[in-house]
């Protein structure tokens, strides 16, 4: 019995979406399952950008918090550090300050905030809100519109806030990434009724929700796997954008992140724990289908970054 | 990939003599397609027939097993391609590589780490499940000692014994045949030599080759000398090639019924960086290996390779859970808060994370919802009031803590007063609807 490779070919297809102004990225445009390049075309690598907050990473665990410790405590040169430093393609700026239950910041304070750094950087800006509906909605309006122009990633529209960051994004010409928990329906639901808005289904970013590896990995990997399936082999046109792995924020919260060896010795050493744990969370989001992931640990990306020159080439 | 009733009815006798206990020869075939017969209820069948039938029920992936006892390991099985179809069956087994040529120091430090990886997590005991001796000395007496060193120190760890001569393939399987390890193993050259030893100490065989092309026809091959018991290399060592070779293994067995490459895979997966390591591992265990072969076993690198593990391969219709109990977060004093939620893996996860980095050290009870999330649960009846307060009774709980006062979970937050009337003497207090809204709320209740 001969071997003849059982190769598929999809009728669907990722959007490529790009970023930026002065230096461009972009990332999607495959028509095959993740680096499935055998039997099709992936023209781009994933992206992963760096996080940083306007406001200092107080409740970031000590592993990554040290990293940044000389620049964190302002957004523009926590930025730059990323940008000259680590040598950032993406950074992706969490308004975490604006929360009502944390600095409870301002939109104008947000807005500063995005227009300084964002005339301090070259590489593309996400500029991401602190998840709280209703705040959310009021911060990301004003920021859109003092990133005006400036091809940004804005996020997350959820089903609460839709309207008004759909609108604050189609008007400034940005980006958008569309969030729901956990579901393909409510997925694909949401895709629909921002794009019934009249904005562009090549402009989204769907994030089905991220989770930790040990705190739900599973769900995620599952519902993207999904997802991806229904683009390529459904060719459902509102499954198509590419999809956001928002790894950091989930993974520096859980206790193998956080717990150290002296607690736990059958855990081993914390450091090389925790940024393992960040490394295979976003490897699994990779593998899932995610285009675009948001990391914090720089030795972590950098190691997903060699694992993806290896699935790559 | 079955075959239908009507090919299978070609196979029959076509005599219509009933002695199936089916009125024709027909519906015996429907019966059998549907495998809700069995070909031996026909007495007339050929050989021919029993061959062909065989074959074709046989599960496209091969089911294959080393080590013994309690420790054996079971590799494939597999039915689909992509986990929300169906669970994935038999977990990647984690092996890691000994060298021969490595210092005896080295060699007892690896086993050491193997016998003390296995750590408890939700429930599940999860270790480094098998060693593979590695004869890169190609010296045999160097290879029996290691053999025997690895052996006595890590009784009844599978072991996979690596080497592609014969003589030595022998020398080792004297030693540890009764272990049934795996022999790898077979490449073009050694094949017959390697099939026969494989036959006569009743080992699988590990069988390798460059390409999917090259490998199907050396376990046709092998086959063809009388061994099935296979574990297939096709050589990929790089992501790209894993990803590529792994995948079309897998559905060229689902999808043609290719037997050829219907046998669980092996893949090295050994880097300098260990954290690499773990991610081309990861790959495996996420894209089909049966088993990974790694360089090392760190405690670091161990935890996020059995989670992964783990995770991949939970059944996607039925949630995970945790036990029933009151668990202690921080060092809990009498007088420390007390909350309850369900015992769905998640939840618990989500909401025992959020109760530690409030740094406030409380209990949380769980309570037994067959891993429902607190909503489902209480929809389904399972959260209930009654159900509730006979758990707290029966926990003994109130022997353990000061004050009687219940935190419950905000989106049940209606269950508060009949929690109260059925636990006379109990305050309920309604907290956060999101767990992330938990430190908020312990912290603002301490201050």
């Amino acid at each position: 019995m001969a071997f003849v490779a059982p190769k598929e070919s999809y009728s669907g297809k990722v959007s490529e979406v790009t970023i930026g102004t002065d230096k461009t990225i972009s990332f999607g445009g495959e028509n095959v399952l993740p680096f499935q390049s055998f039997e099709g075309t992936v023209p781009h690598r994933p992206v992963i950008a760096y996080e940083i907050q306007d406001v200092p990473p107080g409740d970031w665990p000590e592993t990554v918090k040290s990293v940044y410790e000389a620049v964190s405590s302002d957004p523009v040169s926590w930025a730059k550090f990323c940008e000259d430093k680590l040598n950032a393609k993406a950074i992706a700026l969490r308004l975490i300050g604006t929360h009502p239950d944390r600095e409870n910041r301002s939109a104008e304070d947000a807005k500063r905030v995005v227009r300084d750094v964002l005339s301090a950087i070259k590489v593309p800006l996400i500029i991401l809100g602190s998840n709280h509906v209703e705040k959310d909605s009021e911060v990301l309006v004003a920021v859109a519109e003092a990133a005006k122009d400036k091809n940004c990633i804005i996020g997350k529209a959820q089903e609460g806030n839709y309207k008004t960051i759909t609108a604050a994004a189609m008007a400034h010409n940005h980006k958008l990434i569309a969030m729901s928990e956990l579901d393909i329906n409510l997925s694909k639901q949401l895709n629909i009724l921002i794009t019934q808005m009249g904005f562009p289904k090549e402009r989204l970013i769907t994030d089905p929700m991220c989770s930790a590896l040990g705190y739900g990995i599973e769900y995620t990997y599952s519902v993207m796997e999904r997802i991806r399936l229904a683009a390529l082999t459904q060719n459902d046109a509102v499954m198509q954008p590419p999809m956001l792995g928002d790894v950091g924020t989930y993974v520096w919260k859980v206790k193998e992140t956080q717990a150290s060896e002296n607690e736990l010795p059958h855990w081993g050493s914390l450091k090389e724990r925790s940024i393992t744990w960040e490394a295979v969370t976003a490897a699994a989001m990779l593998i899932a289908g995610a285009e675009l992931l948001i990391m914090r640990h720089p030795e972590a990306v950098q190691v997903v970054e060699r694992f993806v020159d290896e699935l790559m080439q | 990939m079955a075959l239908t009733g009507v090919e299978i009815f070609k196979l029959l006798p076509k005599t219509n003599c009933k002695k199936c206990g089916h009125p024709t020869c027909l519906a015996f075939a429907m019966k059998l397609a549907q495998r809700q017969a069995s070909l031996d209820q026909c007495p007339d069948v050929s050989d021919e027939a029993k061959r062909i039938l065989g074959e074709a029920s046989a599960p496209p992936i091969r089911p294959v097993s080393f080590g013994t006892g309690d420790r054996t390991l079971k590799m494939g099985e597999e039915m689909v391609l992509f986990r929300h179809e169906k669970k994935f069956v038999n977990p990647t087994v984690f092996a890691v590589e000994i060298k021969d040529t490595e210092a005896d120091e080295k060699i007892n430090s690896i086993v050491e780490d193997v016998l003390s990886s296995e750590i408890d997590r939700v429930g599940q005991k999860l270790r480094v499940d098998a060693i593979l001796i590695n004869n890169v000395s190609e010296d045999v007496s160097r290879f029996e000692t290691v053999i025997k060193t690895v052996s006595s120190k890590a009784a009844n760890v599978p072991l996979i014994i690596s080497t592609t001569s014969p003589t030595v393939a022998e020398a080792a399987l004297k030693l540890v045949a009764s272990w049934r390890p795996i022999l790898y193993g077979a490449n073009k050259d050694n094949a017959e030599q390697m099939a026969n030893l494989a036959k006569t100490y009743k080992v699988p065989l590990g069988v390798k080759a460059e390409g999917l092309e090259a490998l199907s026809s050396l376990t046709e091959k092998i086959k063809s000398l009388g061994v099935e018991e296979l574990v297939i290399d096709s050589g990929a060592i790089k992501a790209k090639d894993i990803i590529e070779h792994n995948t079309l293994i897998r559905r060229a067995a689902l999808k043609k019924n290719f037997k050829p490459l219907g046998y669980p895979v092996i893949n090295f997966c050994e880097r300098e960086d260990k954290v690499l390591e773990a991610l081309i591992a990861s790959l495996g265990i996420m894209k089909y290996s049966s088993i990974v072969v790694l360089s090392s076993v760190e405690k670091w690198k161990n935890l996020s390779l059995f989670t992964l593990r783990q995770n991949i391969y939970t059944d996607p219709q039925v949630p995970m859970q945790v036990e029933q109990k009151i668990y202690r977060i921080g060092e809990p004093k009498p007088d420390s808060p007390l909350l309850i939620t369900t015992n769905f893996s998640l939840t618990y996860f989500i909401v025992s994370g959020e109760i530690e980095n409030s740094k406030v050290p409380s209990r949380l009870a769980v309570m037994d919802c067959e891993g429902l999330s607190v909503l489902t649960a209480w929809a389904a009846g399972k959260f209930t009031a009654a159900k509730i307060a006979q758990f707290i009774k029966e926990s003994g709980i109130e022997n353990e803590i000061s004050h009687k006062e219940l935190i419950i979970p905000g989106y049940v937050a209606i269950l508060s007063g009949a929690i109260e009337e059925k636990l006379p003497g109990w305050k309920v207090t309604v907290g956060p609807r999101e767990a992330n809204g938990i430190p908020a709320f312990l912290r603002q209740r301490m201050s």
